[in-house]
């Protein structure tokens, strides 16, 4: 047989279907098609919209995303209060050992010779001279206990002390009308903040945690304590400093986190 | 004239703020809902609780590391942290248009305890009416209430969690850093729960959905009734 015929079906009337239903029900007929069309819209703009089927890898929505992100970055920085301090805690809450945090596991961790380490100083900065742990160690410290915010969600509270970084800045006669500081580490990792930042009386060059020399998985011998900012913002293992109107990134920074990224 | 069947006619029940800021909120709800599984995932608060990745606002974890050498986490927190000003603005016209103008005083107030035993009797019974669409009964004007609460509360936690130092009396509030966490979650989940049923019963009653596009519904039909009866 060549020619198809319908299969005999008890839900199809023998002598065909009288077409005039159809032009009498085409109004129903058309806001039927109506309706289903608005509903499909709708949910085919929710499925692109959940599946992400990469509307966010789009260069456009990349474009608007960044621009919100700096949006984001004028907007903390008019939020920020120089003059606010983070809250602090009692010793008894201090998390001992701190929780390990890096691009990488612990037991990939480099430890670092404090004989022959050195911080070198660059930028917009009168004394430029490199600095050994020993003379670092020598200057007035602070402490202070606070809590330690990750951009994860998780959180905890650690007792840091070190110099204030304002104390650092002040005696290398940088430029404290710059607008970043920024850092770079024995493992790669860089990262840059705000001046308004850097000069908060909760900053500070780290070189102990609880009371010890900081360990050699977070951070030894020197690592950037803020307490305004989410825990990407300060590295760990520094090994050189630079004052920079030049808008330095960072590690995480590059790989679009938000750049400001206070608390 | 009482012979006459009265001529069906619409009256306008959602003005176009109304129907605007409700489809702008429902693209900002699917953003920030979205995205913040993504977030979530990476963290989870409950370990056996984790989302789809289909289901979550931040790019195929491939091209995303290929563009920029992160699997999504960060297009996530960009996801969020700009949807969250089209949610935030938004949600304060909503909130401002419907304090000033009384409709939020007007259509979720009263609500009276018969009027809610009555309504889940009859949606238990299959026989909830929708032939007027102009009011809501007493269970929507409880669930629209508690959305608008949960979406409340979800900004407010949501700010403890973007500044605790800024704004750390929010912090006070919520106990903890992870308690504001905590409320963000449980806020999301209400919301979501919301979703469900709104959007199930829309698509069963869809004059309701196309009454969110072109603001109308047809007007109660009204029997005459005798003077002095």
């Amino acid at each position: 047989m060549s020619s198809r015929t319908p299969s005999r079906s008890l839900f199809r009337p023998p002598s065909g279907v009288d077409q005039s239903a159809l032009a009498e029900n085409k109004g129903i007929v058309r806001s039927i098609e109506r309706r289903l069309f608005l509903r499909q819209g709708l949910s085919l703009g929710a499925l692109t919209l959940l599946t992400g089927c990469d509307i966010s890898n789009k260069e456009s929505v990349q474009a608007v995303l960044k621009e919100f992100s700096s949006w984001n970055d004028r907007v903390q920085a008019w939020l920020f209060d120089p003059a606010k301090l983070a809250p602090t805690f009692p010793e008894s809450q201090v998390l001992k050992p701190p929780r390990f945090n890096a691009f990488y596991s612990i037991d990939e961790v480099k430890p670092i010779d404090a004989a022959s380490w050195k911080l070198e100083i660059a930028g917009l900065v009168k004394d430029k001279r490199p600095w050994t742990l020993d003379r670092i160690n020598a200057l007035p410290k602070v402490t202070q206990i606070t809590r330690h915010v990750c951009v994860e969600g998780w959180d905890y509270i650690g007792k840091w002390s070190g110099v204030s970084l304002r104390r650092f800045l002040e005696i290398i006669e940088a430029d404290l009308t710059a607008k970043y500081v920024a850092f770079e580490c024995a493992d790669d990792y860089s990262g840059s903040i705000d001046m308004a930042s850097a000069l908060h009386p909760q900053t500070q060059l780290t070189t102990d945690y609880a009371d010890e020399p900081i360990g050699n998985a977070y951070g030894f011998p020197l690592r950037l304590r803020v307490a305004t900012k989410l825990g990407f913002k300060m590295p760990k293992w520094i090994t050189s400093l630079e004052v920079t109107n030049q808008y330095p990134g960072g590690y995480w920074e590059d790989r679009d986190y938000n750049w400001f990224s206070g608390i | 004239m009482a012979s006459t069947p009265p001529e069906p006619t619409n009256v306008l029940v959602h003005p176009l703020v109304v129907r605007v800021t409700h489809w702008i909120n429902a693209l900002a709800i699917l953003i920030m809902i979205g995205s913040g599984w993504r977030i979530y995932n990476n963290v989870p608060i409950f370990s056996s609780i984790e989302f789809p990745l289909w289901a979550t606002l931040g790019g195929d974890p491939d091209l995303t590391y290929a563009r920029n050498s992160d699997v999504g986490f960060s297009n996530a927190l960009l996801w969020h942290l700009a949807g969250m000003w089209l949610f935030a603005v938004n949600g304060l016209i909503v909130i401002s248009y419907g304090i000033l103008s009384g409709r939020f005083f007007r259509r979720l107030f009263p609500i009276r305890p018969r009027e809610v035993t009555a309504t889940i009797g009859d949606t238990l019974r299959f026989k909830l009416a929708h032939d007027d669409l102009t009011t809501y009964n007493a269970v929507q004007k409880i669930l629209y209430l508690g959305v608008l609460c949960a979406m409340v509360l979800a900004a407010i936690s949501g700010l403890a969690l973007w500044k605790p130092v800024q704004f750390q009396g929010l912090i006070t509030l919520f106990q903890s850093f992870q308690g504001a966490r905590l409320v963000h979650f449980l806020c999301m989940s209400a919301i979501a729960l919301f979703l469900v049923v709104h959007v199930m019963l829309a698509l069963l009653v869809p004059r309701t959905l196309l009454s969110m596009i072109n603001g109308k519904v047809r007007a109660p039909l009204r029997i005459p009734v005798e003077a002095g009866e």
